[in-house]
């Protein structure tokens, strides 16, 4: 076996160029396989974690009857004394921050412009603020007995011509289908960098927003963080609540990312089959052209008594060390490729889709355990690639095989 | 003993609709220690039948028996583990493996008989010796003299002590002191060992070294003598 490696390496040393040129075309498929499986990964984490820490949270606990599309304000379709709830979930070890908010609808006014929006009364002491607080751009984050402040998103602030502590008209729908109308000052500028979300949402105080919209100690819902997504399951079984609340997990909200995620898979497992044959062919036209070369050799090794078998593994030995060099490469210029897109990113702005948040900029998430099965899985295609040709071989008749050209 | 028995073998070829016999119910045994030539001009049926011999191809008709066991109906795996334990090739031009040094080339029917590092060792510098290119044993093909490639190829032949040696035309691509130093000392293993040499060739002065001649033409045997040879 080692003398079949050993004349397999060496065959493969007599034509170094087109050897080269093989392994890289499987080094070249393996790293469009890890750049795109990367950005595919990367984009569909940011849209999940935009989705999770932005507007779904990890859990929501909330009335059965309230549907979040039309935003409801009745009483009945909230949670009550909604404090209380949260202080009970956040009793659970997993949970990391549990925080009632109130979602409203509503436009915001300045003169001659105006813009529909939409209002999060939230209590500015939850660390469930983390991604506002943390992009604040100009301004303060909002305090509990705020009275008449508002974060605005950057988007927002921008189509509106608005700074801090300019003043701007809120009307907003109540509980009993009124619209109360209320001057604000911009508190703060915020980005989540996700342009879908900043451009369309501005924050209350809780408090502020209960009042506003006549909805007094009631929340559309209990925004649960949990220390971490694989604890959502178990979180959720062990969550207690009153009768007329439902718990809902980030994978029923975002049912949409994840039928989207699974219709990506699948396109993207088809453009792992195009590439893949691809550098398939590439290593089978190498080795059909080696088999050619060869031919007389092959009769030698025939007439000496060598088993087509033996043949055979001759030849997949040489598919094998284009494999491993052609997947070591492929390892270095796959890094290489992500260490490159992961440096600027991919700038997409506001071109999400519709009910999709997506971060404005893409990055390509490389995760070890694709990494792992991205390369068995070039390896073994190329392996795979090297049998036909060594089947070729080994059913050469000794006699033609002799008759062949040098 | 009979090393080779043929009886009645004939070779059709099928080149495209037209039919080629190469071999017309030829009947030939050839005898342990024999130094065997086989002659005739081109197209005789020569290395056919060499080809017969060795098992690499098989007779349309008739049976080809190699130390008393029918070869003729043995599926590929079975002829090339004969070919592997029984039978040497010398080829016309001087089939070694490129990749491969003058040891390795010599070393591989013993690697695929599964002998040993020692007695593989062992074997391949014995018979290097005997072909008097023990110091170039390192050397790859392409570093080698024509003459030297072919003594290598004997050496090959001889390695995994076969009771048959097949050599088409081994001095064809040969100057004359080369040829016969090749000659020289195929006929020294044979007569050493005695192991058995079936040779096809044209060229007289090889003739000259044989102990039979078996002349064919047009795929029939037409002459077997007796000869002193060299």
């Amino acid at each position: 076996m080692l003398q079949i490696f050993k004349m397999a390496f060496r065959d493969l040393g007599r034509n170094r160029r087109r050897s080269f040129f093989s392994a890289l075309a499987v080094a070249i498929g393996l790293a469009l396989l890890m750049l795109m499986s990367s950005v595919i990964q990367g984009e569909m984490g940011s849209a999940l974690e935009s989705a999770i820490y932005l507007q779904s949270g990890h859990i929501q606990v909330r009335a059965a009857s309230y549907d979040e599309n039309k935003s409801s304000l009745k009483w009945e379709d909230l949670v009550d004394n909604p404090e209380q709830v949260a202080s009970n979930i956040a009793l659970l070890d997993s949970v990391q921050a549990a925080t009632p908010r109130l979602f409203a609808s509503g436009f915001l006014s300045t003169g001659d412009e105006s813009s529909g929006i939409r209002i999060v009364g939230i209590d500015p002491q939850s660390a469930a603020n983390g991604p506002y607080r943390k992009g604040i751009l100009s301004g303060d984050f909002l305090t509990a007995d705020d009275r008449e402040g508002l974060l605005i998103g950057q988007p927002a602030a921008a189509k509106l011509h608005l700074q801090v502590g300019d003043k701007v008209s809120l009307s907003v729908n109540t509980s009993n289908g009124d619209v109360m109308e209320q001057a604000f000052i911009i508190r703060g500028i915020y980005t989540t960098e996700t342009y879908g979300f900043d451009s369309a949402t501005v924050f209350l105080p809780l408090a502020k927003a209960q009042a506003i919209t006549q909805t007094e100690n009631h929340a559309s819902t209990i925004f649960v963080i949990l220390k971490d997504t694989s604890f959502t399951d178990s979180a959720a079984s062990q969550i207690n609540i009153p009768a007329g609340l439902e718990v809902k997990t980030w994978k029923d909200l975002n049912a949409l990312i994840t039928e989207f995620e699974t219709m990506a898979n699948s396109y993207i497992g088809f453009f792992y089959l195009i590439i893949l044959a691809i550098t398939a062919s590439v290593i089978i036209n190498t080795l059909i052209m080696s088999v050619y070369e060869r031919t007389r050799e092959i009769g030698i090794l025939s007439a000496i008594g060598m088993r087509g078998a033996r043949i055979m593994g001759l030849f997949l030995s040489e598919s094998v060390f284009l494999a491993v060099g052609g997947v070591l490469l492929g390892l270095i210029l796959g890094v290489f490729a992500v260490y490159l897109f992961n440096l600027k990113g991919f700038y997409i702005g506001n071109m999400g889709l519709s009910g999709f948040l997506v971060a404005d900029t893409i990055r390509a998430q490389l995760t070890v355990d694709k990494t792992i099965s991205l390369t068995i899985m070039t390896f073994v295609a190329t392996i795979l690639s090297g049998l036909y040709p060594a089947w070729m071989a080994s059913r050469l008749e000794p006699v033609a095989a002799l008759r062949a050209e040098k | 003993m009979e090393v080779v028995k043929i009886e009645n073998v004939t070779r059709v070829y099928q080149i495209g609709k037209v039919e080629t016999q190469a071999l017309r119910g030829v009947n030939l045994s050839i005898e342990n220690g024999e130094f065997t030539a086989l002659v005739g001009p081109s197209g005789s049926g020569k290395t056919t039948l060499l080809q017969m011999i060795g098992c690499l191809d098989q007779p349309t008709k008739g049976s080809v028996c190699i130390n008393g066991k029918d070869v003729t109906r043995l599926n590929r795996n079975q002829r090339a583990d004969m070919r592997r334990g029984t039978i040497g090739f010398i080829f016309q031009f001087f089939a070694l493996i490129p990749t491969l040094t003058a040891y390795e080339n010599v070393e591989m029917p013993l690697l695929l008989n599964g002998h040993t590092h020692k007695e593989r060792k062992e074997r391949v510098m014995e018979l290097l010796k005997a072909v008097d290119l023990s110091d170039r044993a390192n050397n790859r093909p392409d570093q080698l003299s024509g003459g030297q490639q072919q003594r290598i190829a004997v050496a090959r032949a001889l390695a995994p002590k076969p009771t048959l040696i097949l050599a088409d035309e081994p001095t064809a691509n040969l100057d004359t002191t080369n040829g016969q130093q090749v000659m020289e000392i195929m006929k020294k293993l044979n007569q050493e060992t005695g192991v058995t040499f079936v040779f096809a060739t044209h060229d007289p002065r090889v003739i000259g070294y044989a102990t039979r001649t078996v002349t064919l033409q047009d795929g029939l045997i037409t002459k077997d003598s007796k000869a002193n040879g060299k």
